[in-house]
């Protein structure tokens, strides 16, 4: 039994690892994945395209800009004079963020008399509109506050936006289950469906090989080209990133093995049902996509309309994302994720078994 | 307990759905027999390849190959034969040797003897030098030589062969069946299906199946004899796809063979001339006539077409 299943191995890794697109597919979209999710798609609102008109031209006014540039939420682009020049600006979205000051802003700000700053924000993009607004607030609000103890600006500050929680770190953990997800349902069902479509199954099937011999066998290879991709994806966020990672690396290994158990038992679904490698690809993105939605990787759950909320507990990706990220950010232990790891575990049971079972069925 | 029969079957069917597409099948193959199984197109001949290989359950009717029971000793069944199939079924991208160990491994070959079976394919394929290739740059003729060689690493008494030489050069072809004659000078049963009529005769025994079910059977020369009553005239002409249409309008049984015409007759000597006259009045030279032992293929078109 052993020997068959090592022979089946080999073999699937030959065929892995000989495809150009997917040795790929399987080392280097990983990386890219880290790296775009690490630095594109940030919710952290850094260097906010900016405009300053300064009306006042004042030591005063000059400090407020300096204090702008220096605090890093603003890339000051052009110091302009005129008014009229820009509205075409914000409508262009050529600029997110207009500050203007008035005329006689220093002199009022001497007197002690309020003064008031004019801040417009391009508010197409609500959040970074809102997470900048913050950041205004809080330049104008330090500026203020040292002169003569009282806050003299109009403005009001409230916080945000966490600066010191960046997104970075919850996003990296966060691809370690997106990348052993998409892998092993790839894989798993491509190397199943070729078999089918190049007429190879046959031969295998009619070999004393048995059912449980070929899930074993087409299973291995992804679960450890998983395990290769959750260190790659570990070492980068550790390494690059400067990612803590608080928990233990362990009950990291162990988790992905329970998540495993979910996501090859997909994979083995989804060959079951598709006839042509494109068909398994369709199939993967048809679940990928919604299993990411409802995951709370991007949005959180709490947000969604009930029904969707009642959906996520069917979804593994959610369980393993509450694991992952507890490890990294907040040194999470067994104690705290047994209960995610349990319903991990149920759920991947579960599917790894009926997977199985429709395999078989399929198999005669 | 040693069977005289490598398979037998009984009435054996498969049906897909409304369609059958193998209906009450019987036949009996000897030990060290090479089993010509011959039909046209979606006959069933895979078909029935693949319920005794267990690959596919039968719809009713029974049957033993290696004395186990199709439906209760799949497992056993395994152990016993070789099959090869249809398409070739070969790791492409997997070099020579990878896939005989791959195979090897699959089979158990018993590790003493695994160094031997695995340099007797290399030898049998004539595939030495090309054992690091990937086995998607060999010849049609190599892969399918190696094909064999998998499907037979474990030396199996019964092999079942589903159309071995389709697209093969005409050379390579001829290898392989005396490959086949040797397998069966060792003792073991070939049961092989093939749309060759001249490869028919290498056979030792033919089932002819016509819409799953069995038309005619017996050795080359009993069909020879016994089906074909009528007399084969042999045209040489110009054109012989035309002269083919004109005679098959007129009534006639006619069949291409390579660049001849094959006519069948009541009797040569009568019709002669009046297949002359046919083709004369529609404008045709007739380069050369003669009458010719029928050719099994002969024998099958006559047994078709009586059919449809
Ligand atoms: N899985 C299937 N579902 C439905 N019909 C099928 C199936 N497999 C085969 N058939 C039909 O059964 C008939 C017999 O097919 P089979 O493959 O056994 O023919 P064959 O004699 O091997 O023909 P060929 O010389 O083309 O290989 C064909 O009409 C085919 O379309
Ligand atoms: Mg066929």
């Amino acid at each position: 039994m052993g020997e068959r299943i090592r022979h089946l191995v080999i073999k699937e890794f030959i065929q892995l690892l000989r495809d150009r697109r997917m040795r790929a597919f399987l080392f280097i979209v990983p990386v890219i994945q880290v790296f775009v999710l690490g630095y594109a798609a940030t919710f952290d609102v850094n260097s906010v395209s900016t405009v300053v008109i300064d009306f006042d031209r004042s030591s005063e006014s000059r400090e407020i800009i300096r204090r702008f540039t220096s605090s890093g939420y603003f890339s000051v682009k052009a110091n302009l004079t005129e008014d009229r020049e820009v509205i075409p600006l914000l409508d262009k979205g050529k600029t997110l963020c207009v500050i203007e000051i008035e005329k006689g802003f220093s002199e009022r700000l001497r007197k002690g008399i309020p003064s008031e700053i004019q801040v417009l924000m391009d508010g197409t993009d609500s959040n970074t509109a809102m997470i900048a607004t913050g950041y205004v607030h809080s330049v104008l609000k330090k500026y203020g506050s040292p002169k003569g103890g009282t806050d003299k600006s109009p403005f009001r500050t409230r916080i945000w936006y966490n600066p010191d929680l960046r997104s970075k770190n919850y996003m990296v953990p966060g691809v370690i289950s997106l990348i052993v997800m998409l892998t092993s349902l790839i894989v798993t069902s491509m190397s199943i469906v070729r078999e089918r479509e190049v007429g190879t199954i046959e031969q295998l099937m009619v070999t004393p090989i048995k059912p449980v011999e070929l899930i074993v066998g087409k299973t291995i290879p992804p679960a450890l080209i998983c395990f290769f991709d959750m260190i790659l994806v570990t070492i980068v966020g550790l390494f690059w990133f400067n990612i803590p990672i608080r928990g233990s690396f362990l009950l990291l290994a162990l988790c992905t093995a329970i998540y495993l158990l979910s996501t090859l038992g997909i994979g083995l679904f989804i060959s079951t049902l598709a006839k042509t490698q494109q068909q398994a690809i369709m199939a993967t993105f048809l679940f990928f996509q919604p299993a990411i939605l409802l995951s709370g990787f991007a949005t959180p759950i709490e947000n969604m309309p009930q029904v969707f909320q009642y959906l996520t507990y069917l979804n593994p990706l959610r369980y393993f994302l509450v694991i992952v990220r507890g490890i990294f950010l907040k040194g999470n232990g067994f104690d705290i994720l047994w209960t995610e790891m349990a319903m991990l575990f149920l759920l991947g049971f579960l599917i790894f078994t009926l997977s199985s079972v429709r395999f078989r069925k399929r198999l005669n | 307990m040693v069977d005289e029969y490598a398979v037998e079957i009984k009435g054996l069917t498969k049906k897909f759905g409304d369609f059958t597409a193998v209906d009450r099948i019987d036949l009996k193959v000897r030990r060290g027999e090479i089993f010509g199984f011959l039909g046209p197109n979606g006959a069933g001949k895979s078909t029935t390849i693949k319920m005794l290989c267990g690959l596919i359950m039968p719809s009713s009717g029974s049957g033993t190959v290696g004395g186990f029971d199709i439906w209760t000793e799949p497992e056993e069944i395994k152990m016993n034969i070789g099959y090869m199939s249809q398409r070739f079924s070969l790791y492409e991208e997997l070099t020579v040797m990878e896939n005989i160990d791959f195979f090897s491994g699959i089979y158990n070959v018993p590790r003493n003897k695994k160094k031997q079976r695995k340099a007797w394919v290399l030898n049998m394929a004539q595939i030495e030098e090309k054992k690091d290739h990937p086995v998607k740059t060999l010849a049609g003729g190599l892969k399918q030589r190696l094909a064999l060689g998998c499907a037979i690493l474990h030396e199996p008494p019964i092999i079942f062969l589903d159309e071995p030489t389709s697209g093969v050069d005409p050379l390579s072809r001829r290898n392989f069946w005396r490959l086949i004659e040797e397998m069966a000078g060792e003792g073991k049963t070939v049961f092989v299906t093939t749309h060759y009529m001249d490869e028919a005769d290498n056979c030792h025994r033919l089932v002819l199946i016509h819409r799953g079910k069995i038309i005619a059977e017996g050795t080359p020369s009993e069909l020879r004899s016994s089906y074909m009553k009528f007399d084969i005239a042999e045209l040489l002409v110009d054109q012989p796809f035309v002269a083919m249409d004109i005679l098959r309008d007129a009534g006639l049984e006619a069949s291409l063979h390579g660049e001849t015409v094959h006519v069948s007759l009541e009797s040569y000597e009568s019709c002669q001339d009046e297949i002359g006259r046919i083709l004369k009045n529609a404008g045709l030279t007739i380069k050369g006539i003669e009458k010719v032992p029928p050719s099994l293929e002969d024998v099958f078109v006559t047994l078709v077409e009586g059919r449809e």
